[in-house]
């Protein structure tokens, strides 16, 4: 069985990425991800001194700041602020510096379709780029579920308002083992295997969540050696350039 | 870092209130090691749960919904409206979600609750995705007339699993919504026909009717510590571990939701079919609730 899309591409081929970072001077941090048509800059400032109400400090706080493409902040944005606070939250290694805020912010520049997870790896980059520490980076991608049960991966924003289902996954990425005995594991699964963060929107089967889970973990490996290869990349660059 | 140590032996000498406050999460993991949480529930148990419905006389639909002491009170008053050019024979439902500050601690007055605008948004796409209402059913004239449900829950006591209480409510308010008798009048519009004294002139729709439901939603927000899953937390626990998973499913099994923001503890295939299978069992039980509820008040 196959798919037509409507940009031809196959149903497990993603679109072109592009990720480039230190591109704001007066950011601590700053990053640009795009996939096809879809844009978003994501920029931190931080760590700053102090926590805000509610929150616990004896661990750094992150705050999320969402800048939609054009008009207010509703909802939508504020959801997308809490989940992304919350990922993040779980990538970085908080009490590193305790009582700090760090700023993200996000300011899409166009949505074409999986716009959370472009802004998830987005924010992760910057973080990278701002020299937060991490445990590991988190890598972010949309599944869709059409009628006939089949999964297509990247979806466009005509494709994700024609389809049944859709389903944001973030996943950690691969782990790149020196040691012998590979990449950890938990209850004999990979530890890249464990979902940080799953959004779904429309029903779906429960075997075809996991039929999800399995195409977006796939995906994910091809994601996380392309932001390694990225991050490598720009690191040899700025040593020369120092 | 001593702390571990200290309080490994202090529990064995200081008051367990006073345990309880100063070790939060090791006051947990003691529990969880026997298997049973502080409120002497097993660990996939979700607290008493209770539904009346029609607690807003002046509404249209209500129920109030209490899982354990979290307590949602819903509404939804119907009001004619003109459809948009793109819809042209579909009804509308608008969804809100209030977290006053009689809810929480937590919640200070004149600053609304962040946590208010996401559980509205998770709500609104939960209804809207699973089908329950089919909105064409809200249609009178088409083009000309529909039905907008504005469809209220307010936040009396915030005890844990928000959400879970808030779709229930939300559910039970659509089960006991009746539609009220509307007319046209000689200018062309809708009117309420209340009472008699309209009665010459044609009913758009005869009588009080109720809305039929599709595939009801569910749900169950289970919290995922290390390798323990604890179904429907407490607002303590909710604030002690922070690793949330919300499964929706609807009444024929599939998911509606899949909802697990972040949090330290990652989740994996076992520990999601774990979830989904507590769910299960958790949607049989809210629907004989529910089921019950509604017979309740046939009754009357």
């Amino acid at each position: 069985m196959e798919i037509d899309r409507e940009d031809g591409r196959s149903q497990n081929q993603l679109r072109p990425l592009a990720c480039s970072r230190n591109i704001l001077h007066r950011a601590h941090g700053s990053a640009s991800w795009s996939q096809g048509d879809t844009k978003v800059l994501a920029a931190v400032y931080g760590p700053k001194a102090g926590t805000k109400k509610n929150e616990n400090p004896e661990k750094a706080c992150i705050e999320v700041i969402w800048k939609p493409k054009t008009g207010q902040i509703g909802k939508l944005e504020k959801e997308y602020e809490m989940i992304l606070k919350r990922t993040l939250q779980s990538i970085c290694i908080l009490t590193v510096n305790p009582n700090t805020t760090t700023s993200v912010m996000i300011q899409v520049v166009n949505d074409d379709g999986a716009l959370l997870p472009s802004a998830i790896n987005a924010a992760c980059m910057a973080l990278v780029d701002a020299g937060i520490p991490m445990r590991h980076l988190a890598v972010s991608i949309c599944c869709c579920v059409a009628r006939s049960g089949l999964v297509i991966l990247d979806p466009t924003k005509l494709e994700e308002q024609k389809m049944k289902a859709f389903a944001y996954l973030v996943f950690p990425n691969s782990v790149h083992s020196v040691l012998p005995e590979g990449s950890p594991s938990v209850q004999g699964e990979p530890i890249e295997n464990g979902i940080i963060t799953s959004v779904t929107h429309g029903t779906m089967s429960v075997d075809d969540y996991f039929y999800c889970l399995e195409r977006g973990r796939a995906a994910s490996t091809k994601l996380s050696d392309f932001l390694r290869r990225n991050l490598q990349q720009q690191s040899t660059n700025s040593s020369k350039a120092g | 870092m001593g702390l571990p140590n200290a309080s490994g032996d202090l529990s064995t000498e200081v008051e367990v209130d006073a345990f309880r406050r100063l070790f939060p999460l090791r006051f947990f993991e003691k529990h969880l090691l026997e298997s049973i949480r502080p409120d002497a529930r097993p660990l996939g148990r979700a607290r008493d749960t209770t539904i009346a419905l029609g607690a807003v006389a002046s509404a249209n639909g209500s129920a109030l919904a209490k899982i354990g002491s979290t307590t949602m009170l819903a509404a939804i008053k119907m009001e004619v409206m003109t459809p948009s050019m793109e819809t042209p024979d579909e009804g509308c439902i608008a969804i809100d979600f209030h977290m006053p500050p009689i809810c929480s601690p937590i919640v200070r007055p004149g600053r609304p609750a962040e946590a208010a605008p996401v559980v509205a948004k998770q709500l609104s796409d939960t209804i809207l995705s699973s089908g329950m209402i089919n909105l064409k059913e809200l249609s009178l004239v088409s083009g000309k007339a529909a039905w907008m449900a504005y469809l209220d829950i307010y936040c009396l006591d915030a005890d844990g699993a928000l959400f879970d209480a808030a779709l229930l409510a939300a559910v039970a308010a659509f089960s006991h919504l009746e539609i009220p008798v509307v007319s046209l009048n000689d200018d062309g519009k809708i009117v309420l026909s209340e009472g008699q004294g309209l009665s010459d002139r044609e009913p758009v729709n005869k009588e009080k009717r109720k809305v039929n439901l599709g595939s009801i939603p569910f749900s169950l927000t289970c919290i995922l510590h290390k390798n323990h899953i604890l179904a429907d937390p407490t607002s303590e626990e909710e604030s002690i571990m922070e690793t949330f998973v919300t499964v929706v499913l609807d009444s024929s099994s599939q998911l509606v939701s899949l909802y697990k923001p972040g949090g330290p503890v990652l989740a994996y295939t076992s520990a999601i079919q774990d979830c989904i299978a507590l769910t299960r069992q958790r949607v049989k039980e809210l629907r004989k609730i529910l089921e019950e509820a509604i017979s309740g008040m046939e009754v009357d």
